[in-house]
């Protein structure tokens, strides 16, 4: 197994002969477009959002924090991604130990249905509870009797954050396990390790940055999201406005320091999951032994 | 039941989990899902039909999937160039760059719709310079374009990366010692071998465009009948408390979005037999 690791990282690496790359002219030239056209999409935006926040000063742009309206954002979206991440990453572990370690009738449809959070659009993805929850929807007026309100408040952008950030854990973890097989369990549990210690000892120290990484990208979503929770959230300030929807009623109303200063923050996540994403894929090939990480079913999204 | 439809394994845990997994998949996607197409039909076909056939509605469903057709193919030209310069060449910043490419992932839609606004509006960075030309991007479908391509960007590039790398220098250096120009190996060799994937990257870029929300509102200006996108439509049903027509207009989104994924699984499928 290390053998033919070691031989495909070779051939991976190998020194281009002059047949087989492009002259020192073409190489620059499409060097320079793609970084042309990165830096046009990529930097220029990164580098707007903080000289915006910052075009009337630090003392304004630290003001845009200390509104009580800013405050409660930040501490709704924590919450929010506290109550989300937690929820997905549990029933992301038991997905992927369902679906990696046993074979069963059904499992591409099930590894499917996971993954279908993905391809709804956010605003659907907020309708599909107000049309659950909401006064017109199917338990609205059951809800309504019993005075519990569920959209327009905490409960539905909970509830909206963890549908659009269901599937990060779970794809991130399922090609992973998939891809180590089940000897070293089955030789635990051999041994006599009980269900729980087999995960705990063995399965667990060879996904931990796969589980990281998922985790890392679960938490940006969550506290990024602004569609889905932008339909259920019904914009009361200070109660129901997370940082990406006071990041927008800032804007709408021509406040766009303050507006870019808290988007500044939510940029700022931006880098710190880019930086951190990093680190953990360099730590995760630092560490493998069985098998190079499977990229395949759309690793970007 | 499942137990019977499932192998035998010395491994513990599968009721459990599998449990878990079904309940909890129930609970936050299922049945939600499918109380939205029991709305509908609630609704008369024709009914459902007039709603989804308006004008407005129509005209929104131009843009959305005009703007992101036209943001994919951008993509699938600059993302495979990009993703070509990142696996081919060195350069000093390679590494930043690389990691860069994710952003559109990482930044949270409403920051990437105010701050593309910003930059090409007519007093923006590149508003500015566009101006003099007469081109407007800021509330124009133009602006819509924008938005939806920087949205798409990682997946073409990630998508692709992982093929270019994995693609074995001998076939090069067989189509050269053939006697292929570099151009004719490019054309004949490598785009064929690399098709699979672009096709999947191109059709992930287009099924995030299509439902995009955050990024495009800002930018488009949302005039009725120019530059509103489909779930925009949605969003201002639901704020006149047209539930009807908002789940109209959602279930045809719903129904895009399955057939798209039914389509990316297809192509993964393809991708994984030709690669693996």
């Amino acid at each position: 197994m290390a053998g033919t690791i070691a031989f495909s990282r070779a051939t991976a690496s190998i020194t281009r002969t002059r047949a087989t790359t492009e002259p020192a002219i073409v190489r620059w030239t499409l060097i320079g477009t793609a970084v042309a056209f990165l830096g046009l999409f990529l930097v220029v935006p990164l580098a707007a959002v903080f000289t915006l926040a910052l075009e009337k000063g630090v003392s304004a742009y630290f003001a845009a924090f200390r509104e009580p309206d800013a405050l409660a954002a930040i501490r709704l979206t924590l919450l929010t991604a506290g109550i989300a991440v937690p929820l997905n990453l549990v029933f992301g572990v038991a997905a992927a130990w369902a679906i990696a370690k046993f074979e069963f009738v059904g499992k591409n449809l099930l590894i499917t249905l996971i993954d279908l959070p993905f391809s709804v659009s956010p605003v659907v993805s907020g309708l599909i509870y107000v049309l659950l929850f909401g006064l017109q929807g199917w338990l609205g007026p059951w809800l309504a009797e019993h005075d519990i309100k569920i959209i327009f408040a905490v409960p539905g952008i909970v509830l909206a954050t963890i549908f659009v950030t269901f599937p990060f854990v779970a794809r991130e973890l399922i090609p992973l396990m998939q891809a180590q097989g089940t000897e070293e369990e089955e030789a635990a549990r051999v041994l006599g390790a009980g269900g729980w210690q087999t995960f705990r000892r063995v399965t667990l120290p060879s996904i931990k940055w796969g589980l990281l990484y998922g985790v890392i990208l679960c938490n940006a979503r969550a506290m990024g999201e602004f569609g889905a929770v932008s339909v259920v959230s019904g914009h009361v300030r200070g109660l129901t406005n997370t940082i990406p929807l006071h990041v927008e009623i800032l804007y709408n109303e021509y406040n766009s320091v303050a507006a870019f200063a808290v988007a500044s923050l939510l940029a700022l996540l931006a880098l710190v999951t880019l930086a951190a994403k990093s680190v953990v894929e360099w730590k995760s090939q630092a560490h493998v032994t069985t098998g190079e990480r499977t990229p395949a079913r759309g690793e970007a999204r | 039941m499942i137990l019977s439809l499932k192998r035998r394994s010395v491994l513990p845990g599968f009721g459990l989990t599998m449990g878990c997994t079904l309940l909890y998949l129930s609970l936050i996607v299922l049945i939600p899902l499918s109380a939205t197409f029991l709305k509908t039909a609630t609704m008369s076909w024709s009914q459902f039909w007039s709603t989804v056939t308006e004008p407005r509605a129509l005209a929104s469903y131009r843009l959305s999937f005009g703007a992101s057709l036209i943001g994919a193919a951008i993509n699938a030209v600059f993302g495979l160039l990009a993703a070509w310069v990142l696996v081919r060449y060195s350069f000093p910043g390679k590494r930043i760059v690389d990691a860069l490419v994710d952003l559109p992932f990482a930044l949270p839609t409403a920051v990437a719709g105010i701050t593309l606004t910003a930059i090409f509006s007519s007093n923006g960075w590149i508003g500015r310079l566009l101006e003099p030309l007469g081109i407007t991007v800021a509330f124009t479908p133009l602006g819509v374009v924008i938005a939806l391509t920087f949205i798409g960007l990682p997946f073409m590039v990630r998508t692709v990366q992982p093929v270019l790398q994995d693609l074995e220098a001998e076939l090069e250096e067989a189509a050269a010692s053939l006697g292929a120009s570099r151009w004719q190996t490019l054309v004949r060799v490598i785009l064929p071998e690399l098709s699979p994937a672009l096709l999947t990257g191109f059709t992930l870029a287009f099924a995030r465009a299509v439902g995009e929300y955050g990024s495009v509102i800002f930018i488009s200006g949302n005039m009725p009948m120019r530059t509103e996108i489909t779930p925009l439509l949605i969003v201002t049903k639901l704020e006149q408390y047209d539930y009807a027509g908002a789940t109209a207009i959602g279930v045809v989104m719903l129904v895009m979005s399955f057939v798209l994924l039914f389509i990316i699984n297809l192509l993964q499928w393809w991708s994984h037999k030709r690669y693996a």
